[in-house]
């Protein structure tokens, strides 16, 4: 029992059914005290459902949920140790930052002089002090997104949970926003769950993310497994930019398949050690951009797969620049990554050139049956 | 040159057009509201000397203050009218929360179409309706006399109470509608955030949910007193004779007692209390006039 002390949250075996639909679907999961973790998917996966469930908005048709190993089921959500932090942040808008803050305090009974005090330190740690009595009206985006945090995090919640909050600032508030979120939960410790759909989000703060679709954790693990070993064609599609091709296996060698896609683009692919495929299995495969590399000259390396292309497209987005090129037998279009290089500075539409990349780079999955 | 031109034939249209789109509203004010105002008010300050002769005065405001009748028929309509207002403010909240708040789809437009279909007949035939049922030989006291709770025959008509219900009956829909419109622009966010923070029913009812539907509150309330402080039919209806209605009051100065310079006293003074209560109404719940009814 003490091992339970450890985690903050636990899920055994949730499920949430509306009706015939089942929107939570056997989720079960473990958080250690003070990390950050993310539940990534698309919209109506069930992660704003899961993430209510743990509020005390909607109750599991089934499971438990455990927090500092006590059993939340039929607890009210002003009587569970979590905060959650509203998708439009919810700041009353009648009340100034200060009472805002205080709103929670008042609640516990505390004395006025003490929450005065509490106030004004949660202020400062999200470097925000002295505009207590500012009107909600008065802030940015994201001083809001603060002191919704601050309104949080100054009754000490054993779990913050946080909905997607970031979902409307502009793009430039957003970077800015998820580094400061990661600080800010390294700085109080507290553990936070974060949903979103946002994978750049998800992989630049969390310690562990959950990839979440159709009511089910498809994968639970740190981001660089996510990214480098997907478990599964889904995890593999969802997160991070990927070039996604059905084929079928037209070989098997001792290392790699061989593997033939649709438009007859032969690629060698990873091999996968646990499933039993034959000749003729159908399969999805999928190579990341920036797994790619390019050649001009037709320099015969260890690479298994080259391929004569043509540039058809240049995408220019600074550094995440692409180049969408097309083989030159199949005319396969395939997403390359552009270095912003002096070496592919010339390149231009119409070029011909040479890519390659391993076999182990093509990740393998064996097609999942049509519902 | 020509731009210079162009710009100023656009100019000209533009104030005309927009005078013209004012005309109906101005007419309607100038001719329906603002003249008989300013007519009763001037009839009000002549007081009669001889047959046809009136000279300016105020003998008819000063015979409203000696006559106890008068002015406490005035300070009754007055107290009446806000009771009735707050009653009407506390049956309607509740409705309006569950249709606006607890309800989805279709359920929501045809509850709040129910509250709307009594008005589709006039008031004086709700009215009618409400002394069928409360009248001596009516449908509750037959009803009572036949199941034996009562020997004789009751009459629940021409009391205080019948009035009060008959004026918050007829008052509901102008707070109903304001409120539920109001409450249906709260997002449900708010409210959870209020449980979230560890609030209870109670905080989260008077410090997000109340403070919200300030404005609404106080533009019903606002409404339902005008228009119960004007009632005549209701309380003449249900209350008879001991109804001691101001507006009542006034019929009779004008038609009964033709005394036209009394009755314009006497509608100048229910116009005055009215703006004042309002007007207290708005300081009190600090709240602005233009906020209220935007």
């Amino acid at each position: 029992m003490l091992k339970d002390i450890d985690f903050d949250l636990q899920c055994t075996d949730i499920v949430r059914k509306f009706d015939d639909f089942t929107a939570v679907d056997h989720v079960s999961f473990a958080i250690p005290k003070g990390s950050f973790f993310s539940i990534l998917g698309p919209s109506g996966c069930g992660k704003t459902t899961l993430l209510r469930m743990l509020a005390g908005f909607d109750d599991p048709t089934s499971g438990e949920i455990m927090i500092k190993g006590k059993s939340m089921n039929g607890v009210a959500p002003n009587k569970r140790p979590v905060n959650m932090v509203f998708q439009h942040l919810a700041l009353f808008p009648n009340m100034n930052v200060a009472e805002n803050i205080a709103y929670g305090l008042h609640r516990q009974g505390i004395n006025k002089v003490e929450i005065k005090k509490r106030v004004e330190q949660v202020l400062a740690r999200v470097n925000l002090a002295g505009s207590g009595s500012k009107e909600i009206s008065q802030l940015s985006g994201g001083q809001k997104q603060r002191i919704a945090i601050a309104r949080c995090l100054v009754l000490n919640p054993d779990v913050l949970l946080l909905d997607e909050p970031l979902g409307a600032l502009d793009l430039k508030l957003r970077e800015h926003m998820k580094i400061e979120l990661k600080k800010l939960q390294q700085e109080f410790e507290t553990t936070f769950v974060y949903i979103t759909h946002d994978q750049s989000e998800a992989l630049v703060m969390s310690d562990q993310v959950a990839v979440m679709n159709h009511g089910q954790f498809q994968q639970v693990g740190d981001p660089q497994q996510l990214y480098y070993e997907p478990e599964n064609a889904f995890v593999a599609g969802f997160v991070g930019d990927s070039n996604k091709w059905s084929a079928q296996v037209i070989d098997i060698l001792s290392d790699s398949l061989k593997v033939k896609t649709a438009t007859g683009l032969i690629l060698f692919a990873s091999k996968i050690d646990d499933m039993p495929l034959v000749i003729g299995s159908e399969v999805e495969i999928f190579i990341r951009p920036e797994a790619v590399h390019i050649s001009q000259a037709s320099d015969q390396a260890l690479q298994q797969n080259h391929l004569n292309i043509n540039i058809n497209n240049i995408l220019f987005d600074g550094a995440n620049s692409q180049l969408l090129v097309t083989e030159q037998i199949s005319s396969e279009e395939i997403k390359v990554k552009l270095p912003q290089t002096a070496e592919f500075m010339h390149l231009r539409k119409g070029d011909q050139l040479q890519i390659s990349f391993p076999a182990q780079q093509v990740k393998t999955f064996v097609k999942a049956p049509k519902i | 040159m020509m731009k210079k031109m162009g710009m100023n034939h656009s100019r000209t249209p533009l104030k005309l057009g927009l005078l013209l789109l004012l005309c109906p509203i101005l007419l309607w004010l100038v001719i329906l509201v603002i003249l008989p105002q300013l007519t009763m008010l001037n009839i009000s300050l002549q007081e009669r000397v001889a047959p046809r002769v009136y000279e300016y005065g105020f003998k008819n405001f000063i015979e409203f203050f000696t006559e106890p009748l008068y002015w406490n028929t005035f300070l009754r309509t007055a107290i009446m009218s806000i009771i009735a207002t707050i009653l009407t403010l506390i049956i309607a909240f509740p409705i309006s929360y569950y249709i606006a708040k607890m309800l989805r789809g279709r359920a929501k437009g045809l509850l709040l179409v129910l509250c709307l279909i009594p008005f589709w007949v006039s008031e004086l035939v709700r009215t009618y309706g409400w002394m069928i049922l409360l009248r001596e030989s009516g449908v509750i006291s037959t009803f009572l006399q036949y199941i034996g709770f009562v020997d004789g025959p009751i009459e629940f008509l021409y009391t205080d109470a019948t009035i009060m219900l008959g004026l918050v009956y007829s008052s509901m829909l102008f707070m109903v509608v304001p409120l539920t419109s109001t409450l249906d622009s709260l997002d449900d966010s708010y409210i959870e955030a209020g449980y979230d923070l560890g609030g209870n029913g109670f905080s989260v009812f008077w410090q997000i949910v109340v403070p919200h539907a300030k404005p609404a509150i106080v533009s019903g309330c606002i409404v339902v007193f005008m228009l119960t402080l004007g009632n005549y039919l209701t309380p003449i209806l249900l209350g008879g004779k001991s109804s001691l209605w101001f507006t009542e009051q006034i019929f009779t100065q004008f038609i009964t007692r033709f005394n036209w310079q009394q009755g314009s006293a006497f509608g100048v003074l229910l116009l005055s209390i009215s703006s004042i209560i309002v007007w207290l109404g708005l300081k009190l719940t600090r709240q602005s006039f233009s906020k209220v009814m935007s």
